[in-house]
């Protein structure tokens, strides 16, 4: 199967297809070059593939051991969850939905909300997780990520957003389109202070939330290789009845179009993070990390 | 069939076509006709009557799409006066999806913005079936930060099936097109009215619906996705629209219900496009009563009700 037909998104709509994860057991095999991989070396790499350099799409819990500091993590809005204001059934519940999200996640919902430090530099973090429903956006992850601006407001605290989201989440309605509304207001918020934002781009970024808080950073980053953008690539076939460029909505192909500032790879994104904060922060220059 | 009437409305269909028969038929026969019309007439009335105070989803979703509804610049010829259209981003097109421009309301001096569908499919075609591109909500941020400049406020009217899914579409970075103005409407230091009058589609439409009164014409919708696509992606079925339809909460009742928008604005009986002008005058009252409202509000307090109201969404 190729990789755009893995990718049902529809305009802001939700992604469910979660096969480019982290595989389970000893071995795995990569979903770019199809080598074979020690699972636990994949994991020393923060699952980048050691052959061809494929960034593996990873949990919110992953994202914050790799990179934020070890101590001094304080989880914030943990107590957030999702409702099922609209009763929601399609050919399953979306209360059952939930239940068995939580249950395979481990979370409440699709975004985790972390106060920490890179490399010494107090910020908040905001982690999306693709494996809970598709990483879409509910009320439950735009009252979050809310929370999370406000403690950056509150303390003047960079914020850095790790997204991965196929767009809003469909079973809450029009709740769900408006939470980018209020993730972009909150940010205009932030933004009016001149507190930074940092958002980084991961596959995939698609639908509601890249057009909303995702493309709203003062800096703007993506991992190679990541699908980033607003239309699913299916709809704009039927729409344009074209053949999609090579690398369509790829990483490399934002940069070329000038929609973000640089792609950098998960073995540099603190490195560069916290050097890039130290600036905008005036701090001095943090030690660079030396990986393994 | 007539064409001119949605197939749930061809019961009424049927029996104007009756009234229109007698009309002509001549007056020497025994029956009073004028009468009988009257009877028929009523009789209708009654139909349509019955027929909308029961309207399932995909029928409003129908209506929001009909044809002959009435579009942006139908309402800006009615409501409006001395409108100056204003094209262009200032950087790549001039827009033709979405129109805007200054005008008077009770002469005095506003902002206008909104999408523009067309009826033919010429004018579809030129207005990309109501599809902006990135480049049209950037001259429609142009236009609101004019507005803000000049004091003058805000009124967008938006009817879009969704911003345009296209590959100039994604290099010009339709994402960041939409999340701006989001961004920059949520602070923008003049009163913001807005009005969904037929399609509120998915990212596109909100791109235009960040104020401070989000208004819905009674039978228009307002969803994350249009029901097809919904039906598709959850249901993978096409014969699940109307289930889909349903369970989407996207009519202007069920909206106000959940406290998504602010107020709902009659349409007349069967409908925006059985009368323009009794359409216009409704939400001609509704606009002016509100921004007489927002008016009186010192700007401070006014973008932080803006905020908060936000902020509620999903509390």
């Amino acid at each position: 199967m190729s990789w755009f037909k893995r990718l049902i998104t529809t305009k802001i709509s939700t992604n469910y297809s979660d096969k480019k994860g982290v595989p389970e057991g000893i071995w795995a095999k990569c979903n770019a070059c199809n080598a074979p991989v020690y699972h636990a070396e994949l994991e020393r790499n923060l699952f980048v593939c050691l052959k061809c350099g494929y960034h593996f799409r990873i949990t919110a819990r992953q994202r914050i051991d790799m990179f934020l500091d070890k101590d001094g993590r304080y989880e914030l809005a943990e107590e957030v969850r999702p409702v099922d204001r609209l009763k929601f059934k399609d050919v399953k519940k979306y209360k059952d939905r939930l239940a068995a999200a939580q249950e395979a996640a481990g979370e409440n919902d699709a975004l985790v909300a972390m106060k920490g430090r890179v490399k010494g530099i107090q910020v908040v973090g905001t982690f999306f997780d693709f494996s809970f429903i598709g990483g879409s956006m509910g009320a439950a992850v735009g009252e979050k990520f809310v929370c999370a601006v406000d403690a950056c407001f509150a303390e003047r605290l960079p914020l850095i957003n790790f997204s991965a989201s196929g767009g809003a989440r469909m079973q809450e309605g029009l709740i769900s389109l408006m939470q980018m509304a209020k993730t972009s207001a909150a940010l205009a918020k932030l933004a009016a202070a001149d507190i930074p934002f940092i958002s980084v781009l991961t596959d995939p970024t698609t639908g509601g939330v890249s057009a909303s808080l995702a493309t709203l950073g003062d800096i703007i980053i993506a991992e190679p290789g990541a699908l980033i953008g607003f239309a699913g690539q299916r709809v704009i076939e039927q729409t344009v009845r074209q053949q999609l460029p090579e690398g369509f909505q790829r990483s490399q192909f934002l940069l070329d179009h000038g929609a973000i500032d640089m792609i950098v790879s998960r073995h540099d994104m603190r490195n560069i993070i916290a050097s890039l904060l130290a600036k905008l922060l005036h701090l001095e220059q943090p030690p660079a990390d030396e990986f393994n | 069939m007539n064409l001119d009437f949605l197939d749930f409305e061809q019961p009424i269909a049927e029996l104007l076509a009756k009234i229109e028969e007698l009309r002509y038929v001549t007056t020497d026969s025994k029956i009073n006709i004028s009468q009988e019309i009257a009877r028929l007439e009523a009789k209708s009335r009654e139909l349509t009557k019955a027929i909308f105070s029961s309207l399932d989803a995909m029928q409003v979703v129908k209506l929001a799409r009909h044809p002959q509804r009435p579009h942006t610049l139908d309402y800006i010829e009615r409501i409006f006066t001395n409108f100056d259209e204003l094209f262009g981003d200032r950087h790549f097109a001039k827009g033709t999806a979405i129109i805007g421009g200054t005008a008077r309301l009770n002469d005095r001096p506003v902002m206008i913005i909104g999408q523009q569908k067309g009826r033919t499919t010429k004018e579809n075609l030129e207005r990309n079936f109501a599809m902006p591109n990135p480049e049209e909500y950037r001259k429609a941020l142009r236009l609101m930060e004019m507005a803000e400049k000049f004091q003058l406020p805000v009124f967008t009217f938006i009817d879009t099936p969704g911003a345009y899914p296209g590959i100039g579409a994604e290099e010009r970075n339709q994402s960041e097109a939409i999340s701006r103005n989001l961004f920059a409407m949520s602070k923008l230091r003049t009163p913001i009215i807005c009005t969904v009058i037929g399609e509120g589609g998915s990212g596109g439409a909100l791109a235009l619906g960040v104020g401070d009164k989000v208004l819905m014409l009674q039978y228009s919708i307002y969803a994350t996705i249009s029901p097809e696509g919904c039906a598709s992606i959850l249901w993978r079925s096409q014969d699940k629209l109307a289930e889909a339809a349903e369970a989407m909460h996207l009519t202007a009742e069920k909206l106000f219900k959940l406290k998504l928008i602010d107020q709902i604005v009659s349409e007349p009986l069967g409908g925006a496009h059985r009368n323009y002008e009794v359409m216009a005058q409704n939400l001609k009252q509704a606009l002016i009563d509100d921004l007489t409202h927002l008016r009186k509000m010192p700007m401070d307090k006014l973008l932080q009700s803006r905020y908060e109201k936000l902020m509620s969404f999903g509390r």
